[in-house]
């Protein structure tokens, strides 16, 4: 009976212990999850800061005017972030207008229509796309993809597009080879597996009982696509859009490669421009003398802005695409 | 007690690495010199045993790191004025020289076939001249047959020695160029695509027709692009090769800037190759590291009397013997530790 008793209570307590040491775990456990998400905001923090001082100099002396003006001369120290805000923006634009369609075609016909035996190349395929460095896309798009475009495509485009009213600026030569439309090419082929492959994973997860009960109702393939599953997965796509743009807005050495750096804004997109990041690149090794320094960390504090509002808005988005279709 | 054995080899490796740093001269900077400094350094480590860390990190990174002390010398194409040197306690000399050279991209022109001259240049370069068969151009080469093509400019991308000895150039021979673009490792150029690179230019000139672009001198042989000739301060018509590039050398007044901050472009001379171009190194007067400095200052005088040949197998001129001794001169004059006891002993 004692003897009973006494292992009664050891029980007791060795429970207690036992059970000290799990909320203690749990504990640890939560206190080393939340450094580690602490630490990114750290992190994030610490780099707006240096951001922000770095290009303090070149903000104070340059104003809003910075944002204004395209001027970009290293050897008055006259700076403007103008032609690399509209280089990124444009090229970001001509790769999304390319990709985005591109992209949800490729991810309905492997998910939708694609025989099983296909399906799996085609998407190790392009899952390939986005392991190859960028460097590689850099080199291809100025050793292959640019001399193409010159003595093919551009001097037709230039032949036929050239001459349409409203949009014949666009297609001015002369036909360099590189400039604007070859670095939007060039990004469309970089987020092209980006937006495919998590389009396809979520046309994958669209429920087989919406999309047999719409065929049952007699739907066409078009009509259950464009009433069935794009909407149910909308809210992924456009994250995976606003992935694609992000990686397109921040892209470097491809672009450095092929857009042709010239800090000038010109109408046609044959001809050279540059991007913020492009420019970064190209100059930051020889960057001599505070001001000049401090015009390139501001355009990188203006590239971190403009993704941020480009994430902001797709959140924005996504927010009220859940509110109507909850409501 | 494996953990013990794991500190006591932590602890032999961090040994072991810091006496193979000690032994290791550290330099960054410019990129134009890296392969001749490179192939120096394996023949010196060869012969001595020490070995030659070199960031090619560009010239304003050089500058920008002897200036933080990270490192033992810095490297630049553009040479520091002397206000600069003297405020920051640095001396400054020349290694060694290039030639810098316009390349074209045209159907039928020869090598060394196209003669151009500073005002033409730049005002292709400023946009003004804009097609192969203008009557500038015409008026230079009357025996060659230019096509009617529309000419595309190529320039550096990035900040560069090159293109601040070309723009160097380009303003001496051009009041427009000077006032309107003027000198510098980057400028504002008023025309044309950039490349990233003296490799960059060369690719974009070689798959452009029409184009035309300014490399270094070993570039463009490498890359067997049409060279053309230009027609120097003397009103001469010289080719580019070495003996041209070593004529504008020894045409120079070396002592004439501080820190032997003497810009080859334009030098008299009737064999003197207009775009020749130096490379400069820094060092502190009074080093921090007085044994690291005596190392490089050891490297740096076997790189002037032994590394001639290496330098000329790729295209780089060794600096004249006249400017070398007075180079060395400098070094025993002005490197000290800090008890004042030179680093540097002039050997004869």
């Amino acid at each position: 009976m004692a003897l009973q008793a006494g292992g009664m209570a050891m029980d007791t307590a060795s429970r207690v212990r036992a059970l000290a040491r799990f909320r203690m775990g749990d504990a640890l456990f939560r206190q080393i999850t939340r450094a580690a998400a602490v630490a990114v905001l750290i992190l994030l923090g610490g780099v707006i800061l240096a951001l922000v001082e770095g290009a303090w100099p070149a903000l104070r002396t340059f104003g809003v005017s910075f944002l204004a003006t395209q001027s970009w001369n290293p050897v008055t120290e006259k700076f403007g972030a103008l032609a690399p805000i509209y280089g990124t923006l444009v090229t970001s634009l001509i790769a999304m207008v390319i990709a985005v369609p591109f992209g949800l075609l490729i991810a309905l016909f492997l998910t939708e229509l694609c025989p099983k035996m296909l399906r799996r190349p085609i998407g190790i395929a392009i899952e390939l796309l986005a392991g190859i460095p960028s460097i590689i896309y850099g080199i291809w798009g100025l050793f292959v993809l640019a001399p193409f475009l010159q003595v093919y495509v551009q001097p037709a485009l230039i032949a036929t597009l050239g001459d349409v009213p409203g949009i014949g600026y666009l297609f001015a030569g002369p036909p360099y080879g590189i400039g604007m439309l070859t670095a939007g090419l060039i990004l469309a082929i970089m987020v092209l597996p980006f937006i495919t492959s998590i389009a396809r994973d979520v046309f994958e997860a669209v429920p087989a009982v919406l999309k047999e009960a719409a065929y049952g109702l007699g739907c066409t393939m078009w009509e259950v696509i464009r009433h069935v599953v794009l909407p149910y997965t909308r809210v992924g796509v456009i994250g995976g859009v606003m992935l694609g743009l992000g990686r397109a807005l921040g892209e470097t050495m491809a672009v450095t490669f092929v857009i042709g750096n010239a800090h000038k804004i010109m109408p046609s997109l044959f001809a050279p421009g540059t991007t913020i990041s492009a420019t970064i690149a190209n100059e930051f090794t020889e960057a001599v003398g505070g001001l000049y320094t401090s015009s390139l960390v501001a355009l990188g504090l203006i590239l971190f802005v403009i993704t941020f509002i480009v994430l902001a808005a797709a959140r924005y988005l996504l927010l009220r695409i859940e509110k109507r279709s909850g409501g | 007690m494996n953990f013990h054995k794991i500190l006591i080899a932590a602890g032999a490796v961090a040994a072991m690495t810091a006496s193979a740093q000690a032994a290791d001269i550290s330099g960054a900077g410019a990129t134009f010199p890296y392969p001749v400094y490179a192939k120096w350094a394996d023949s010196y480590k060869k012969e001595t045993g020490v070995g030659l860390n070199y960031q090619s990190i560009g010239s304003g990174g050089g500058i920008k790191q002897i200036k933080a002390k990270t490192v033992t010398f810095g490297a630049s194409d553009a040479p520091l004025k002397g206000e600069d040197l003297a405020s920051a306690g640095l001396i400054q000399f020349p290694m060694v020289m290039g030639g810098i050279v316009p390349v074209v991209n045209l159907d039928g022109v020869k090598a060394n076939e196209l003669v151009l001259d500073g005002a033409t240049l730049a005002k292709i370069f400023l946009g003004e001249i804009k097609a192969w068969d203008d009557a500038a151009l015409k008026k230079l080469n009357p025996g060659v047959k230019l096509p009617s093509a529309a000419i595309v400019v190529v320039h550096r991308s990035d900040g560069s020695g090159t293109t601040f000895n070309f723009t160097d150039y380009l303003s001496k021979v051009s009041a427009d160029w000077k006032t309107k673009v003027g000198s510098n490792t980057a400028v504002e150029w008023p025309t044309g695509i950039g490349a990233k690179g003296n490799e960059g230019v060369a690719n974009n000139v070689g798959q452009t027709k029409g184009a035309i672009g300014y490399v270094e001198y070993a570039y463009a042989k490498q890359s067997k692009l049409t060279q053309t000739r230009m027609i120097n301060k003397d009103g001469k018509t010289v080719t580019p090769e070495t003996k041209s590039f070593q004529a504008a050398a020894a045409n120079a007044d070396w002592n004439s800037a501080p820190g032997y901050g003497v810009i080859l472009s334009d030098q008299p001379g009737a064999d003197s190759w207009p775009m020749t171009a130096a490379t400069w190194i820094l060092l502190y007067k009074q080093p921090q590291d007085a044994a690291a400095a005596t190392e490089a200052l050891k490297f740096f005088a076997w790189a002037y009397d032994k590394g001639g040949k290496a330098a000329e197998e790729l295209d780089y001129i060794p600096m004249p013997k006249a400017v070398v001794s007075s180079v060395k001169k400098t070094w025993a004059e002005s490197v000290k530790d800090a008890g004042g006891k030179p680093l540097f002993v002039l050997s004869n």
